[in-house]
């Protein structure tokens, strides 16, 4: 007889999945039938977590690209080699040629001290007041540009032979700024990840609301369904998937309003790197970023439905 | 099937709609409730069907203390219960079949299955050629019949119904009343409350009389009488042509 019991069990066990599915399937698309019905409301709704997602997205992309256009200043820093006062224009010049061969030095660029003297007049407006020196005070420069492949360890190292050279008197480079640069920019992703968790109890909320008008235009249906037996997680179910379309929606369009701000930008940004002879062109969403756009706004319509049905369908008792 | 003892319900504005009733229904039975409104009748199928709690005393329904029944297990008591309404309850916003098909689908029953004992009520309230139709577009007695195919889809012991006839004319509500009697004969227990004394003398069943919360006493019998009467000239009345 247990045999006979133990053949049986899994057929009914699929078939208790199947039934399981086909009722989740069912009201899956019930809600979204209803979600179509109301299409202005709906995509109202789906429009505020949509701008609401896209928000911190679009300043997650800002702050990407900004990282990335500085990463690439940071790769081609060049630095500007002084040499000592004593050392002479062909020592100098054979100097650079020198340096020139190295193989992590894509390029040396040679300022004589008259060269700069005549540079600085000109910008500095000091004109008249160095008419007045005898001397030039300004020593031979040369500027050196890292190769395209060299790293942050390699750039130490080629600063360091450089300085060591008998004839500099120091090396500069203007790595500083850019390493502010870069502290700010994590601050701000900082803010933009708190802004985001901010924007994201917004959705709760936008999504909460929703739910509870839903329930309370269904109020009569859900007191009919409780009266012929229906449990709390049957009544609820209904709404947890109005909840996830509205969050799927939202995510969706949150990826169109992000893809749209990007091709509109397209142009002048092509036209701005074109002026910095770059071939920068901006970064968009990878897949990783889009399934963190669109599952995020899942996830919360699938909270915010969750709290606003538990709250308020405990309301509704059957009279 | 039913076993009332001492039960009195008091609500909070300190009115007592049953005082220390007891009673009995037997399996297979088909009582009628009686009484003018406010006697209690609809407080009685309401703690029956766990819509209320009594305030003190025991309401067994078919082995189950009601009292042991927590709020999680309240939708899986209802669901041993036909229940049907003198508002019939639909849902207005989707076919006869789905109406009738609910309560398969809170239990999880298996969709052909469903549709099978589906077209079986509807068969035997006659509505099977309208089970596309939506709710409104039929008539009060034919969306009480789709009340009723909702109510027994799920084969219940046990039925009950509030005032099932209460907005429908004579010849339709016998003819409702004639359906729940096919349910009783062939096995199911029915409690119905309603007022139209009339029509429960045409079938024939006993009568449980509610005065003001209790059963009815012989002292209670001039003031029924009077009810009657009136009821039965208001029946006239109407039926006057």
């Amino acid at each position: 007889m247990n045999r006979a019991a133990d053949a049986l069990a899994p057929a009914r066990r699929s078939g208790i999945l199947s039934t399981w599915f086909a009722l989740h399937l069912g009201t899956a698309v019930s809600a979204l039938g209803r979600v179509a019905r109301q299409p202005f409301a709906s995509l109202m709704t789906i429009l505020v977590i949509a701008v609401t997602l896209a928000l911190p997205a679009a300043l997650h992309l800002v702050i990407k690209n900004a990282q990335a256009i500085s990463g690439n200043w940071a790769n081609a820093l060049d630095f500007s080699v002084y040499l000592k006062k004593e050392v002479s224009e062909k020592d100098a010049r054979q100097l650079a040629s020198i340096i020139d061969q190295r193989a992590d030095v894509e390029q040396v660029t040679f300022i004589s001290a008259d060269e700069a003297l005549a540079e600085f007049r000109e910008r500095s407006g000091f004109g008249a007041a160095l008419d007045q020196l005898t001397s030039n005070p300004l020593p031979h420069t040369l500027v050196v540009r890292p190769g395209a492949s060299s790293t942050a360890q390699s750039m130490i190292l080629l600063n360091e032979e450089l300085s060591n050279l008998p004839e500099t008197e120091f090396v500069q480079t203007d790595t500083d700024w850019v390493r502010r640069f870069h502290a700010i920019l994590d601050i701000l992703e900082r803010a933009t990840f708190i802004g985001a968790a901010l924007l994201g109890v917004a959705i709760l909320v936008i999504i909460g609301n929703t739910i509870r008008l839903d329930i309370q235009n269904r109020r009569e249906e859900i007191e009919v369904t409780k009266l012929i037996g229906a449990s709390n997680a049957f009544v609820r179910r209904p709404f947890l998937y109005t909840g996830l379309w509205y969050g799927l929606g939202g995510g969706l369009m949150a990826l169109a309003l992000v893809g749209y701000g990007l091709y509109a930008l397209e142009q002048p940004v092509a036209r701005l790197s074109g002026l910095y002879n770059s071939a920068f062109s901006v970064l968009s969403l990878d897949l990783r970023e889009s399934l963190l756009i669109v599952g995020a706004g899942v996830l919360l319509g699938l909270v915010g439905s969750w709290i606003a049905a538990t709250r308020h369908m405990r309301r509704i008792e059957p009279r | 099937m039913i076993r009332i003892e001492d039960v009195t319900k008091r609500y909070p504005t300190g009115q007592a709609a049953l005082k220390n009733l007891s009673l009995t229904v037997e399996k297979g039975e088909m009582v009628f409730v009686t009484g003018h409104s406010g006697a209690g009748k609809s407080t009685l199928l309401r703690l029956i069907a766990l819509i209320e709690r009594p305030t003190s005393g025991q309401v067994i329904v078919d082995g189950q203390n009601t009292r042991r029944v927590s709020r999680r297990k309240i939708p899986a008591y209802r669901r041993q219960i036909g229940m049907v309404f003198q508002d019939h309850r639909l849902l207005y916003d989707r076919p006869v079949f789905d109406n009738v098909a609910l309560p398969l689908v809170i239990a999880g029953i298996a969709q052909r299955e469903a549709a099978r004992r589906v077209r079986a009520a509807l068969d035997q309230v006659s509505l099977l050629h309208k089970e596309k139709q939506l709710p409104e577009t039929l008539s009060s007695g034919e969306q009480q019949r789709v009340g009723i195919a909702r109510a027994i889809v799920s084969r219940p012991k046990l039925l009950i119904a509030d005032e099932p006839t209460g907005n429908l004319d004579p010849d339709l509500s016998l003819e409702v009343m004639r359906i729940f009697r096919r349910f009783n004969e062939v096995g199911v227990t029915v409690l119905i409350a309603s007022h139209d004394i009339a029509l429960i003398d045409q079938l024939g069943c006993r009568r449980i009389p509610l005065v003001d919360g209790s059963l009815q006493t012989d002292e209670d019998d001039d003031v029924v009488a009077e009810y009657v009467e009136q009821l039965e000239s208001e029946r006239a009345r109407s039926e006057w042509p």
